[in-house]
């Protein structure tokens, strides 16, 4: 049975229409009392009390078609696509919703159970508009795959042949098509329960039930964040991703345009499940070279200015301490990271008046989208307007936060594009590459140097970590090695939804060079214990401001990292899809053993920062150019919608 | 407003003395009283039988101090208004009922769901629960019982036929969408904001009250062995005396048609839409549990009617009523009616047809809620029955193709 652990709410917000029975698991479930039998196909079964029949059935390997069941999310029960026969019962019964407290007897594939599943597939068909060879989820559809198995060959009760609903193509991260939504629902219980935003509800009634945004407003304008998870868990294509692929096309065959491709850590820990490899191997070096083969002319590694972000927004939060602790003056503590543009848009709409609290540094996106139209092109000669800067993202928000008219301090757009991990694939598909295949090749310079800190952020609790490196390091005048083993900094990673951790600072260094602008000394920190909290989905990320709110213990951490997806980065809206917390924790290995490879652990070490500090941001982290370039602002929004 | 009386023949309720049966359950022990309705026999007067006396042992077998006793009076079923007379005439004993079953189960709150078309009975219904508090038969200490509170509350519905199914109907008092929950668990366990929860119809708890003053044998005296007691039923359509009538359970069709005056039935609808369509030929049948279950609709069809008219009617009002959370019936009825109309037009083929009774019979056995399951159950009985009259159309359109 799967660990849900990184998902798993407390107490959820769905209706309890849409949530099945959860008995209490118990802790020992070899104990007396603790298992019950479960005969399915006429194979036993023992599982703990509570279980479902769809999770002994898995045991025993025993396959039952699912639609609105997802892994991730709490149970609707309502496309009744795995309903079985339990003996004694006069009615079917939903495996997925089910829960096994005394030994029952289930028949898997009976007359009936064949019968109500085509049903089923038929009727959600005569419904479906679209065809499977249009659609962006062609062969990675659950409805494609389910008439399959169910051995549709025609339409028993029709098939519409006109759309219905315009598609809501307003938002710039998520698109709508309803004419292909079959109700499973798994958006609204995505948004409302896992993420606990709540754009997305079932509206109307009976055959007229559709999903809709309040008041059937554009997704655009209601709070939605742009995380992007409902698309992931979509069964069809009624939810995407707004697609950018033919104008980065475009860009790659203008001869005038020098395309320049940055890539986070995410989409290469995922981009080879696209490709048909198991989950968890990394394929970093080997996409370097598809991208070049499809035409980039430049292929970056996010990870630089992962480190920079680091920097940038650890020296802001020593700036923030110095003035709460030395000049004892108020200042908006803990300090938030803001790398997640989901969990920044979540913050200015749900808790504004927390925004003084959000680093005002930019996401590595965009800081390397400023440097690239600005340094990048001064360096190489190049006139910003000609340069079309592209960023994979494992993300549906980063098309969001690159189109935010306050993103645009290069004197141009700073990002044009963002493509995600899904989007890069088709490109790379239809450029006739089969990636796996493709020989390695290294990143551009004279960004090229990766580093470990860098590649961990795909992960929850990556920046903290990444951050505590280096102002260990900075700080203390020691060696993380010392405190951590293989700097590993374990407290803070993990797939639990709210993470906190303390470390005492045992001693102070020097204050190095790149920061002596801005304190004389760290005797002010000496003994001082640093707290620090972890947290992804929004979901938790509500449970640690409302938390801060009440005065509980987050409100005395200095530094809490916010990641809008399950699992961070790795697990976004712009990964591959299926999504489940097996397949995040695999990603999550792929990351971690990136970082272990690499020769630089630490952003503060990256040579390539170095470098752009001393050449271009000479005043310094914080310094006036780097927050003409790498800083911004937000916008308090708020829950009104107009 | 002005309402013309409806027509109701004698009713045990106006012979039962006020407040003898919380009086008398008041003296016995909580599991006294859930015994005595083990003795009554009394089935759930909502229409799914479900014995009364097993719902409030197991919810006093739960173990909160936040039970709640709700009374169903979203009477939604096309043809149902015995519980709009019993409401009107009777509210004292409703009330009385709702005490005892708090009692029973050890409940503190009650709460009335009263369909949205009947907001006029609110406030007659609020002005009774106030002379009750007034009188000490609601509130603390209740009729000198040291430690029994109880209190009711009213809760409007809105509108919703799925909110007369239990779940639904706790969902909507959440303030969530009507819609019917996963079970297990029941709502005896997890119902009202996760607490244990009985929901009773009307015409239950008015029987309890009768019962407890009464007796549990003096009840179970009446009616079959099966289905104890005696019933109400709403009667509609081409009868002379359309009204609420009492009868005991086991009465054949025949005889409750002979006494409203429906000499010339072709059929009676048994159960309102979710029921089962009983042509002339089966009046014999009796209106029990273990031969025809209803909560109490029946509405006759004279010579005149159309049968595929009456399936189209009952289709139209599931596509409009179903919930749409659940694959089945919420598309399934569409395809039923859709058929139902191609029938009409005479361009239905067997072949089709055959389908749409394949689909029906995954309705009752996939849906989600007895919403779906008991919807396509006018359409499959008035096809078996009428099978002549259904396929005997001519062909208004060329068939196309």
């Amino acid at each position: 049975m799967s660990d849900k652990s990184d998902t798993k709410q407390a107490a959820s917000r769905a209706p309890v229409s849409q949530r099945a029975f959860t008995v209490e698991k118990p802790k020992d479930t070899t104990g007396i009392g603790s298992q019950v039998s479960i005969t399915i196909d006429d194979r036993e079964i023992k599982v703990p009390v509570g279980a479902t029949i769809l999770d002994a059935a898995k045991e025993l390997g025993i396959h039952i078609p699912t639609l609105c069941f997802h892994d991730d999310l709490c149970v609707a029960g309502v496309c009744r696509v795995c309903v079985v026969e339990v003996e004694g019962q006069r009615t079917l019964q939903a495996a997925c919703a089910y829960p096994v407290t005394a030994p029952i007897n289930v028949k898997t594939h009976t007359r009936k159970v064949r019968q109500a599943r085509r049903h089923v597939v038929d009727l959600l068909l005569s419904k479906h508009y679209g065809e499977c060879y249009a659609c962006v989820r062609n062969n990675n559809c659950e409805l494609q795959s389910l008439a399959k198995e169910y051995g549709v060959d025609h339409f028993r009760f029709g098939h519409p042949d006109a759309p219905i609903y315009d598609p809501d193509e307003s938002s710039y991260s998520v698109h709508r098509d309803m004419n292909k939504c079959v109700l499973c629902r798994r958006c609204v219980r995505t948004c409302i329960d896992l993420q606990e935003v709540g754009v997305l509800d079932a509206a109307h009634r009976g055959v007229e039930s559709r999903i809709e945004t309040f008041l059937d407003k554009p997704l655009a304008d209601v709070v939605c964040i742009n995380c992007g998870q409902c698309v992931n868990r979509c069964p069809t294509g009624a939810l995407k991703a707004n697609d950018p692929t033919d104008d980065v096309w475009a860009a790659i065959d203008d001869p005038a345009k020098h395309v320049v491709i940055q890539t986070a850590p995410s989409p290469r820990a995922g981009v080879g499940e696209c490709f048909g490899l198991e989950p968890g191997i990394p394929l970093t070096l080997e996409m370097n070279t598809a991208l070049r083969r499809c035409g980039f002319d430049r292929v970056f590694d996010t990870n630089f200015t992962a480190d920079l972000t680091i920097i940038e927004e650890g020296t802001e939060l020593i700036q923030r301490l110095h003035t709460a602790l030395v000049q004892k003056e108020p200042v908006a503590l803990p300090q938030f990271t803001s790398c997640s543009p989901g969990w920044v848009k979540f913050i200015e709409h749900f808790y504004p008046e927390m925004l003084p609290n959000l680093s005002s540094a930019k996401s590595p996106q965009q800081m390397f989208g400023a440097i690239i139209k600005t340094y990048y092109a001064k360096v190489n000669n190049l006139d910003p307007k000609d340069i079309v800067s592209v960023a994979l993202m494992p993300c549906s928000a980063k098309k969001f936060e690159c189109n935010r008219p306050e993103m645009n301090d290069s004197g141009y757009k700073d990002v044009d594009y963002g493509l995600t991990t899904r989007e890069l694939a088709r490109m790379i598909s239809e450029a006739g590459i089969h990636l796996p295949e493709v020989p390695k090749s290294p990143f551009d310079d004279p960004f090229g140097q990766e580093t470990g800190s860098g590649v961990i952020f795909g992960a929850s609790g990556g920046v903290m970590e990444a951050a505590l490196r280096s102002v260990i390091e900075l700080v203390c005048g020691i060696k993380v090695e010392d405190l951590y083993d293989h700097a590993d900094i374990i407290p803070v990673r993990g797939f639990e939804g709210v993470k906190y951790a303390e470390i005492t600072v045992p001693d102070v260094g020097p204050v190095p060079d790149i920061l002596a602008h801005l304190v004389p000394n760290w005797d002010w920190l000496k003994g001082a214990t640093l707290k620090v909290g972890v947290c992804h989905g929004t979901a938790n990320a509500k449970k640690v401001l409302d938390d801060i709110r009440a005065g509980g213990k987050f409100s005395e951490c200095h530094f809490i990292e916010f990641m809008a997806c399950p699992g961070g980065c790795l697990g976004g809206g712009g990964q591959p899809i299926p999504t489940t917390a097996e397949i995040r924790a695999a990603r999550a290995r792929a990351i971690y053993s990136e970082d272990d490879r690499s020769e630089v652990r630490k952003s503060h070490e990256n040579p390539a920062v170095l470098e752009l500090y001393g050449k271009f941001l000479t005043d310094g982290p914080c310094g006036e150019m780097s927050h003409k370039l790498l800083h911004t602002g937000y916008v308090p929004r708020g829950k009104y919608i107009p | 407003m002005t309402t013309m009386k409806t027509i109701t023949n004698t009713l045990t309720f106006s012979a039962v003395d006020p407040d003898a049966g919380l009086k008398k359950a008041l003296t016995k022990s909580r599991a006294d009283v859930i015994a005595e309705m083990n003795a009554s026999g009394l089935k759930g007067r909502g229409g799914a039988g479900f014995p009364t006396s097993v719902k409030w042992n197991l919810a006093a077998a739960a173990k909160s101090d936040k039970k709640v006793v709700v009374c169903n009076a979203d009477e939604g079923e096309p043809g149902t208004f015995k519980d709009r007379v019993i409401l009107a005439d009777f509210p004292d004993l409703v009330l009385e009922g709702m005490t005892i079953a708090g009692y029973a189960i050890g409940a503190k709150t009650g709460i009335i769901y009263l369909r949205g078309e009947y907001s006029y009975l609110r406030q007659p219904l609020e002005a009774a629960i106030e002379k009750r508090r007034a009188a000490n038969l609601l509130g603390n200490d209740i009729a000198g019982k040291s430690g029994f509170s109880f209190d009711i509350v009213i809760r409007m519905g809105a509108g919703a036929y799925v909110c007369g199914e239990e779940t639904a109907l706790i969902e909507s008092l959440e303030g969530h969408r009507g819609e019917s929950r996963n079970r297990p668990p029941f709502p005896v366990d997890t119902g009202f904001m996760g607490n244990p929860t009985i929901v009773n119809n009307v015409e239950t708890l008015a029987w309890a009250a009768c019962i407890l003053a009464k007796g549990g044998d003096w009840f179970n005296s009446m009616g079959t062995e099966q289905s104890a007691g005696r019933k109400l039923f709403s009667v509609s359509g081409d009868c002379a005396r359309p009204g609420v009538y009492e009868f005991p359970l086991g009465v054949t069709i025949q005889e409750v048609l002979d006494d409203v005056g429906a000499d010339d039935a072709k059929a009676v609808q048994v159960g309102g839409a979710s029921g089962h369509c009983v042509p002339a030929g089966d009046f014999q049948r009796t209106l029990a549990f273990e031969d025809m279950p209803t909560g109490g609709s029946m509405i006759v069809f004279g010579q005149d009617r159309d049968m595929l008219e009456v399936a189209i009617n009952f289709l139209d009002f599931f596509l409009e009523e179903s919930c749409g959370q659940c694959t089945p019936c919420r598309e399934g009825n569409e395809k039923l009616l859709e058929g139902a109309l191609l029938l009409q037009e005479g361009r239905c083929s067997m072949g089709y047809l055959k389908n749409l009774c394949a689909l029906g019979e995954t309705m009752q056995l996939a849906s989600k809620c007895g919403l779906g399951q008991s919807s396509p159950n006018a359409f499959l009985s008035i096809v078996d029955h009428f099978k002549d009259e259904v396929l005997g159309r001519t062909a208004m359109a060329p068939i196309e193709g």
